[in-house]
């Protein structure tokens, strides 16, 4: 039915399945966009927020997939920048996982604010002291950028490409790439960091604040390490789901084992990193304003050391030493297991840095505040996921995501008669142009 | 025209007299149109502007002493003057540092509701509006002409009630003054608590009583050198200008955080 869409060289799954599929999850998407509403017009009260817990589950979510999408302009630094050409495999998957990520957490935010309409404000008054104003302007410009990039792959679909003005379009797109990369790289450090400063500038807040160099906080650094180093785990993730479910290999091992390689070095710099700053917070900070460890990992019912050790031992130094050795990378399990603890390990920090911030008590008569999502707020972060899971789902069909898909998967027979019919239609293009691989 | 120097508004309550009665916190809410539900339970969704805290030892009879502690936005200088934890993050600068009256201002209609204020204030003196206000039937006839009232998804909290300066401003202006007496800008809840607890004026002022009462400082911020009184999280490096009053230690202890066996000897903040 649609497969003069569907790219040359490779199968998918009849329509129906894949109309089914998308509805399925569409079904979940609605019902998240139901619940954007209702926050929307009935306001926050919606939530289980209070006034001790301003920042809560989204702030969360839009740090998780933040840090998450990171693998984007990571890849891209890698690939473009420092030349890494095996990267070319996954660098578009990478970047449609950042797309997704970056265009939710925006979403998320949108839905975050108390006065939707006023979001501009952060812009128009800016405080350029303000963590958050680095934040919104990196994002935004950010995005900017990821949708410069993801462009020329939807120009590649098929159909698209047979526009001689979208071929060419695309093919000088490519070659910009380079510098949209670079720029990526340039605001991704930035706002990644100002996520991180976002918690660390917290000055009242002893469990979050941070020291540092000048104005940026220890957790500035921290937080663009661990994107830098547990983005790409998650793209790696992404990927691998995505060929459990088509069950085809799409991405060439090599890729897989570089990318992992290099974030397995990144994550266990920044596991040693994070260990020492958390010592020095441990036993200088925190004690000099009066407070110890154990202050902000007891007499409450959830958080207790054991997030400490989770966060940093098992789902930093555990993965990165799997990732490091040839062993643990070419042993799809150990792979597995690393690539998701990494990505666990990540979303946890973020957590930590955002939920258990708000719960420790910081005034000597109170105590631990505890939250629970209410069912809109977890309604409106899972809208992201199928959102994403449907962007996915279509540009896998429909675009070449994967260049070495139909090297992978080579097709018995090709569909001869519908080549013969187009070649009819539109016989200036190159079928020989047409059938590479494409390169983002 | 000689340069005058700026003002420093605070206050200086005395835990000793307070009994807990909450007349301030009355006197606030109606003083500036702070809005509330018919089921006010959940605290933690209750806009309350000044807050009493009830505060315990912790001993069993018959030693049990209890205080109650009137709380309300500390209008934090910070380390150098206006870097407020909350002044500092807002992205939208919705919530300003008044260089002339060292007051913490919130500015409704440009706040959008990020709430990053909120997470910074280790007080938790801002609050937030997760509905927007509904009187009862007949009170808009009551509310204070000289407050706009609040839209739901927006950040409120104590002003020092501002717009009293403003009025005694205007009067003193009428009058051909340009200096306000003590007395001429009193906040709400200072006039009104039964137990004279409360105690507002200009911490720059030798002449002020606040000033006699906490003795601040000025080459360490502020803190106060009376030794019965004391801020709250003076360790933290946010600089009040509300000070508390209180002979007794264990309330003095409590205002701040301290390791097991650290005294309560006046502590650094920690960015000094
Ligand atoms: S008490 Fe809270 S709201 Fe008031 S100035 Fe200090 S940080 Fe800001
Ligand atoms: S909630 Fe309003 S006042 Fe607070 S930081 Fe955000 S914009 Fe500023």
């Amino acid at each position: 039915m649609d497969s003069a869409l569907i790219p040359r060289g490779v199968k998918r799954c009849p329509f129906p399945q894949f109309i089914l599929f998308v509805a399925i999850v569409g079904a979940v998407l609605l019902w998240g966009v139901y619940a954007m509403l209702l926050c929307w017009f009935k306001g926050l009260n919606q939530t289980n927020m209070n006034d001790a817990y301003g920042f809560a589950l989204w702030i969360w979510a839009d740090l998780a997939v933040i840090a998450v999408g990171g693998g984007a302009f990571f890849t891209g630094l890698l690939r473009y920048i420092f030349g890494k050409d095996d990267l070319k495999n996954i660098i578009n998957y990478a970047v449609l996982i950042g797309f997704i990520c970056y265009s939710s957490a925006l979403l998320i935010l949108a839905i975050d604010i108390g006065q939707p309409l006023r979001g501009w404000f952060i812009f128009w008054h800016a405080n350029v002291h303000s963590m958050l104003t680095e934040v919104a302007f990196c994002l935004s410009c950010y995005f900017g950028v990821l949708t410069i990039e993801y462009i020329p792959l939807i120009l590649e679909n098929r159909q698209i490409d047979r526009v001689p003005f979208f071929h060419h379009l695309g093919h000088n797109m490519h070659e910009t790439m380079a510098v949209f990369a670079a720029t990526g790289a340039f605001l991704s450090f930035f706002h990644q960091g100002s996520l991180g400063g976002v918690a660390g500038v917290l000055f009242g807040r002893p469990f979050a604040f941070r020291e540092g160099i000048l104005i940026w906080p220890w957790t500035f650094f921290l937080f663009t390490w661990s994107a830098a180093a547990c983005g790409p785990c998650f793209t790696i993730l992404i990927t691998k789901i995505t060929e459990t479910v088509t069950r085809k290999k799409l991405v060439k091992d090599s890729a897989i084992e570089l990318l992992a390689k290099i974030s397995g070095w990144m994550l266990l710099t920044y596991s040693i990193a994070k260990t020492a700053d958390t010592w020095y917070w441990a036993t200088v900070t925190a004690p000099s304003m009066g407070q110890t460890l154990m202050d902000f990992y007891s007499n409450n019912p959830l958080y207790g050391i054991w997030i400490l050790i989770l966060e940093i031992a098992i789902c930093g130094f555990v993965p990165a030493f799997i990732l490091i050795t040839k062993k643990g990378r070419k042993n799809s399990l150990a792979l597995w297991i690393a690539i998701t603890l990494a990505t666990i390990g990540v979303c946890i920090n973020r957590w930590v840095m955002v939920l258990q911030v708000m719960a420790v008590p910081v005034l000597t008569f109170e105590s631990w505040f505890m939250y629970f999502p209410s069912w809109q707020e977890i309604a409106t972060t899972i809208l992201p996921v199928a959102y994403g899971v449907i962007l996915i789902a279509i540009s896998y069909r429909y675009l070449p995501v994967f260049p070495n898909e139909p090297e992978l998967n080579p097709m018995e027979t090709l569909p001869a008669q519908e080549t013969e019919k187009e070649e009819a239609v539109e016989p200036s293009v190159d079928l020989e142009q047409e059938l590479k691989p494409a390169e983002a | 025209m000689k340069h005058k120097k700026a003002k420093k508004y605070g206050m200086v309550i005395d835990l000793d007299k307070c009994t807990g009665c909450g007349s301030c916190m009355v006197a606030c809410m109606a003083e500036n149109n702070v809005p509330f539900r018919k089921d006010e339970s959940n605290k933690l969704l209750s806009i309350t502007w000044m807050r009493v805290y009830k505060l315990t030892n912790g001993k069993p009879f018959p030693n049990t002493d209890i205080c109650y502690l009137p709380r309300p936005c500390m209008h934090c200088e910070g380390q150098h003057e206006g870097h407020s934890p909350c002044v500092t993050v807002c992205p939208a600068i919705a919530t300003d540092y008044n260089i002339e009256t060292g007051i913490v201002s919130q500015i409704y209609t440009r706040c959008f509701g990020c709430r990053y204020c909120m997470a910074s204030c280790p007080y938790h003196a801002r609050y937030f509006n997760w509905w927007d206000p509904v009187w009862p039937d007949g009170m808009e006839k009551y509310l204070s002409p000289n407050v706009s009232p609040r839209m739901r998804g927006v950040v409120e909290k104590c002003s020092f009630c501002f717009h009293k300066y403003q009025l005694a401003k205007e009067k003193a202006f009428m009058k051909g003054r340009r200096e306000l007496k003590e007395d001429e800008y009193q906040t709400a809840c200072t006039q009104a608590c039964p137990a004279d607890a409360i105690t507002f004026g200009d911490l720059n002022n030798p002449n002020h009583a606040v000033y006699r009462m906490a003795k601040p400082d000025p080459k360490h911020h502020g803190r106060p050198t009376n030794p019965h009184a004391f801020r709250l999280l003076e360790r933290l490096g946010t600089n009040p200008k509300v000070y508390y009053l209180s002979s007794r230690e264990w309330v003095r202890r409590a205002g701040d955080n301290y390791l097991e066996n650290e005294s309560i000897a006046k502590k650094p903040a920690h960015h000094e």
